[in-house]
């Protein structure tokens, strides 16, 4: 079976994040003055082969956790949905 | 004294950790590529400054995977003397080698400048020719040295002398935690540093207080080995 | 036909051409060529050979005037770039190339790929890179738009060059409207090669290999070259644009030169614009020889490419190499060890045709002489323009808005003169560990390994001169840049150019072309510094509106021992301050084409005359201030360029030495304030300020006699960091050193970071 994850790296709510900070602060200056607070991260797509959902569950967990990610200062959330091969 | 200065795909200060070795001490120094699985023959290991693979994902993500890295954390576990120099300190706290993280400059932008730095602890393999407290002038040069540790491993740093350089205070350039610009680990043998040591060895390039770091890795090496 | 594309017929009835960018006659000028109708690709690689941007069809009646030989030239123009030799066996390699219109579409991207483009040129030539330097032009700062282009330009080449390992050692930054919707991106790049490493870009040898290298092929700006020849950018789509890959091209980097190393290379050239089209042609071109090139042999990303688009496609990062026949396991193996592609994909011929096969299918046949020997010229009109003859000699009256001092203020933080200190703290201008004089003095040095010799590099154009005066104010260009490097203590060896005007096809354009091309020619004759290479960037118009004519100069100069290296900044209190030329130069010349009557006069400060500039005058000053720092006479040394006489001194106090200056000028008669305006930030060209210790005075001012170079005492430097400027007894200007230099040091942070 055939899986796309589709990750949302940001870092953690206790690091402070300058570049969601610019981001904040420019759109309030384009009058976007409702905007409370913005986190600047990366997507990442990754498509792989899994034999079933909890296999493909644990793949991405364990590649979010050795490589993709930083634990030191980055937190993760993904979707997982199978596609055509 | 045999050095290896670790070149990933992507590293561009592996030349001039060379030329700060062989400049500044009697011992030798060499590239050595990194799918090198051994490095039992050398004394003395610096993962230089650079971009490996581009900084792509994070810098130092994927070098920490090269296969030289399993035989840079023997060597350091063995006690041998293991430095990594801004990109070098982002391999290694990547790989475990060294607590904490770099995060992107608190600015938003690369930044080259000559930094001041206190030098905080002498009782290292790196800073014994130092003064505690003197303020030294040595060159950054990057867009995520911005060191991050959570409370209790800052405290933790501080606890065990671990911190062995800060940038002066008011003169931060990228925002790290306690002004951090160097940390040891526990055992001391293993140093991550964002400033270039290798950038500050001769007056022509704006400072020489450089060399000292060099030497007193040196010295450490004499007083085990003797000279050779 | 194959792929859908339209048939020969059809690329003639429906005029397809035309949308190429080829004429009426330039068409039937390819039919003559090859006997027949061109096909749909054949008439692609015909538009892309023969555009503006490739075949310099405008420009190059007018780089013929160029001189371009010298005993120390190995190469010039006509390679990748041009080699200098500095003996030891040694030699510089360097170019300079403009990105111009990529940059006003994406900043970041377009500076970007304008740093790495100008990178492969220089290893091409089998030289180590060693030094980058940028001329760029903006509007002005106070427009959102001028900010973006010119931060993310900014972001782009520190990307590019801190990634690769390049040091990026200087340039220049000038913000003015003209450049408002056309920002100026020129790059230069400079390495250093042993004499018997030189390689070329020679498809020689019938039968040896053809290897594409680096980098897949995509569809990345296909018909960029042609794009960058048509007006207004903005028209075009965004997709034409490519993007870099810095860590790819420090592997390419790496192995290209491993590569050479083995000296089983024939020919190598850079996949630039046009990609593999003007590459492949361009080396069987110089070689006299032909190609075959099956293009299905060439690695891809994308699927589906047509020969067109292979031929067309602008994918960064990609070199052509010939290799000696049977030796292409080599290259595989050095490619393979960095982690790139390396694939023959055709090889060389000895009948002249650039043969582009699919398979089976030829898919292009043009005999080599036709894309690259007979591209046409356009010879075009040149007309004087009327503005020219009504320019005022007079001194202009500006209203001073409260004290001298506030004027001196408020020119130091013009974008223009403040501290670039914004932009180069953004660049590693320090990898290499070779950096001897970092950005900021008149001259970045580099040294040379293994020997007592440095390098230093400058670049400097003034548009506004060179609109006001394209004959001189081309000239001036060349000679600020000897001064520059000069001043550092250097002796100019060559220069290389980057030619940046409006649409050629204005007969008023083309005259400034031609006339600051001849200006050039001139100086770089009368100060021994041949034309090495660069290039030409014309359509830098839009809405109507062209830039100023602006030739940019990158000059080399070499320092025979490190000793000699000079910098700008004040060293002690106690020393003397003198000028080389003449002190009062501006009573006479005025304020024309100066910063100052741009700042207090927006609405005419295009209508004065520009200051006289006489070639023996400058080269007088330049030899006694050289032979003074060969003679250990001088401690800084600092020309006298944008804002005049009082900007020079006050960035000389600026350090970190924190220094004071005090100067007495003592004019033979009374001055009005227009006069001192004049004096003080008059433009005037030939001045160099220099600081001597007490001792050495007599011998300063012997060596300027004895040259005829006037030479006056201005004053000293003093250690309370004051700077203060009388006249006879009177204090006419005097602030805090830290007054100028926030107001210097902060304003160009003060838009960005605000």
């Amino acid at each position: 079976m055939t899986w796309q994850a589709l990750i949302y790296v940001t870092l953690k709510g206790s690091v402070l994040d300058p570049q969601g900070t610019a981001v904040t602060k420019a759109l309030h200056a384009m009058q976007y003055t409702n905007v409370h607070d913005v986190r600047v991260g990366k997507y990442l797509e990754v498509v792989f082969d899994a034999d079933n959902e909890q296999a493909a569950n644990e793949q991405v967990q364990a590649m979010c956790a050795k490589f993709l990610t930083n634990p030191v200062i980055e937190t993760y959330t993904y979707r997982l949905a199978e596609v055509a091969s | 004294m045999k050095t290896a200065v670790i070149q990933f795909p992507g590293s561009n200060c592996d030349m001039d950790a060379v030329k700060a070795v062989q400049s500044t001490t009697a011992g030798t120094a060499e590239l050595v590529w990194h799918t090198t699985k051994d490095l039992s023959a050398y004394d003395v290991i610096v993962v230089p400054g650079g971009f490996s693979y581009g900084d792509y994902l994070r810098a130092g993500a994927i070098a920490r995977f090269s296969p030289v890295m399993d035989a840079v954390a023997t060597e350091a576990l063995r006690g041998k003397l293991v430095m990594g120099i801004c990109n070098g300190f982002q391999v290694l706290t990547e790989a475990g080698l060294l607590p904490g993280a770099l995060r992107q400059n608190e600015s938003l932008q690369f930044r080259c400048e000559m930094a001041q730095l206190v030098v905080e602890n002498t009782d290292t393999p790196y800073t014994r020719s130092y003064h505690e407290g003197e303020v030294i002038r040595i060159p950054i040069a990057h867009g995520e040295g911005n060191y991050y540790a959570d409370d209790a491993t800052v405290q933790e740093l501080e606890k065990n002398e671990q911190i062995v350089f800060r940038y002066r205070k008011e003169h931060n350039p990228n925002g790290s935690v306690g002004d951090i610009a160097g940390i040891v680990n526990k055992n001391k043998n293993v140093l991550g540093m964002m400033p270039h040591p290798e950038r500050a060895v001769h007056e022509l390039l704006g400072s020489a207080d450089g060399v000292r770091l060099f030497t007193s890795i040196f010295t450490t090496w004499r007083d085990a080995h003797g000279t050779r | 036909m194959a792929h859908g594309e339209p048939t020969p017929q059809q690329v003639q009835e429906q005029k397809i051409y035309r949308t190429f960018g080829l004429t009426e006659e330039e068409y039937e000028k390819i039919i003559a060529s090859l006997g027949r109708l061109p096909n749909y690709t054949e008439t692609g690689i015909f538009s892309v050979m023969w555009s503006e941007h490739c075949s310099y069809k405008s420009s190059r009646p007018v780089l013929r005037r160029f001189p371009t030989t010298g005993e120390r030239v190995l190469q010039g123009p006509g390679e990748n770039a041009g080699i200098v030799d500095i003996g030891d066996n040694l030699a510089v390699v360097f170019k300079m190339e403009s990105h111009n219109h990529p940059t006003a579409i994406e900043p970041y991207q377009g500076a970007a790929t304008g740093v790495g483009g100008i990178i492969r040129d220089i290893f091409t030539m089998g030289a180590r890179p060693i030094a980058l330097l940028n001329s760029l032009r903006f509007g002005e700062l106070n427009d959102a738009h001028n900010r973006y282009l010119f931060s993310h330009s900014v972001e782009g080449i520190g990307g590019y060059g801190n990634c690769i390992g390049i040091p990026t050692v200087g340039g220049e930054v000038v913000f003015d409207n003209r450049y408002t919707h056309n920002p100026l991106v020129n790059a230069m790049c400079v390495g250093l090669i042993a004499h018997d490493k030189i390689a070329t870009g020679t498809a020689s040898g019938t039968n040896n290999p053809v290897l594409v290298v680096g980098a897949k092929t995509g569809r990345d700006g296909i018909h960029g070259a042609t794009f960058a020849s048509t007006q207004d950018p903005h028209a075009k789509e965004r997709s034409a644009v490519q993007v870099g890959d810095p860590f790819m091209e420090k592997l390419l980097l790496e192995a290209c030169l491993e590569l050479i190393d083995t000296g089983k290379v024939i020919g190598i050239q850079d996949m630039g614009a046009a990609g593999l089209t003007s590459s492949s042609a361009e080396m069987a071109s110089r070689a006299g020889s032909g190609l075959v090139l099956d293009v299905t042999k060439v690695p891809v990303r994308e699927t589906a490419m047509t020969p067109y688009e292979m031929m067309l496609s602008e994918s960064q990062e990609r070199m052509l190499v010939v290799m000696e026949k049977g030796e292409e396991a080599i290259a595989y193996e050095i490619f393979e060890k960095w982690g790139l592609e390396a694939t023959a994909i055709g090889h060389v011929t000895d009948d002249g045709f650039l043969r582009i096969v699919e398979g089976e299918t030829v898919a292009a046949q043009i005999p080599v002489t036709a894309l690259v020997d007979e591209a046409p010229i356009a010879y075009r009109a040149s007309l004087r323009p009327r503005y020219l003859d009504e320019l005022r000699v007079d001194l202009p009256v500006c209203q001073v808005a409260s004290s001298m001092k506030d004027e001196l203020v408020a020119l130091l933080s013009r974008e223009t003169i403040a501290s670039k200190e914004w932009v180069y703290d953004q660049y590693d201008s320090m990898v290499r560990t070779e950096t001897f004089v970092r950005p900021g003095s008149d001259a970045a040095v580099v040294g040379v390994p293994g020997t007592k010799k440095a390098l230093a590099f400058v670049t400097d154009g003034n548009g506004r001169y060179v609109y006001l005066d394209p004959h001189q104010g081309g000239a001036m260009a060349v000679a600020e840049a000897a001064r520059n490097l000069v001043c550092s203590g250097a002796q100019p060896l060559a220069v290389t150019d980057c030619l940046n005007y409006g649409n050629p096809e204005k007969p008023e354009i083309f005259y400034q072309l031609e006339q600051s091309a001849d200006g050039i020619s001139r100086a770089c004759e009368v100060f021994a510094t041949p034309v090495i290479g660069g290039n030409v960037s014309l359509y830098n118009e839009s809405h109507g509106i062209d830039i100023y004519p602006t030739p940019v100069i990158g000059m080399v100069g070499l320092i025979e021992d490190v000793k000699d290296i000079m910098t700008s900044d004040l060293k002690a209190s106690g020393h003397a301050l003198y000028l080389l030329g003449d002190l009062f130069a501006g009573l006479d010349d005025g304020l024309g084409g100066s910063e100052y009557l741009l700042m207090r006069d927006p609405m005419h400060h295009l209508d004065y005359a520009l200051p006289t500039f006489v070639f023996d005058d400058e080269k007088g000053v330049q030899d006694v201030c050289l032979q003074a720092i060969q003679q250990g006479l001088l401690h800084a040394a600092h020309d006298v360029s944008d804002g005049g006489l009082l900007v020079a001194l006050a960035e000389m106090a600026m350090t970190e030495n924190k220094l004071g200056v005090q100067v007495r000028l003592s004019p033979d008669h009374a001055l009005s304030t227009n006069d001192l305006l004049a004096v003080f930030f008059g433009e005037s060209p030939s001045r160099i300020l220099v600081e001597v210790a007490k001792q050495n005075e007599q011998a300063l001012t012997s060596l300027a006699t004895m040259h005829g170079v006037p030479c006056v005492r201005l004053g000293e430097v003093t250690k309370d960091s004051t700077f203060t400027v009388y006249i006879d007894q009177d204090v006419v200007v005097q602030a805090p050193v830290q007054e100028l230099e926030s107001a210097w040091r902060g304003a160009i942070g003060s838009w960005m970071n605000g």
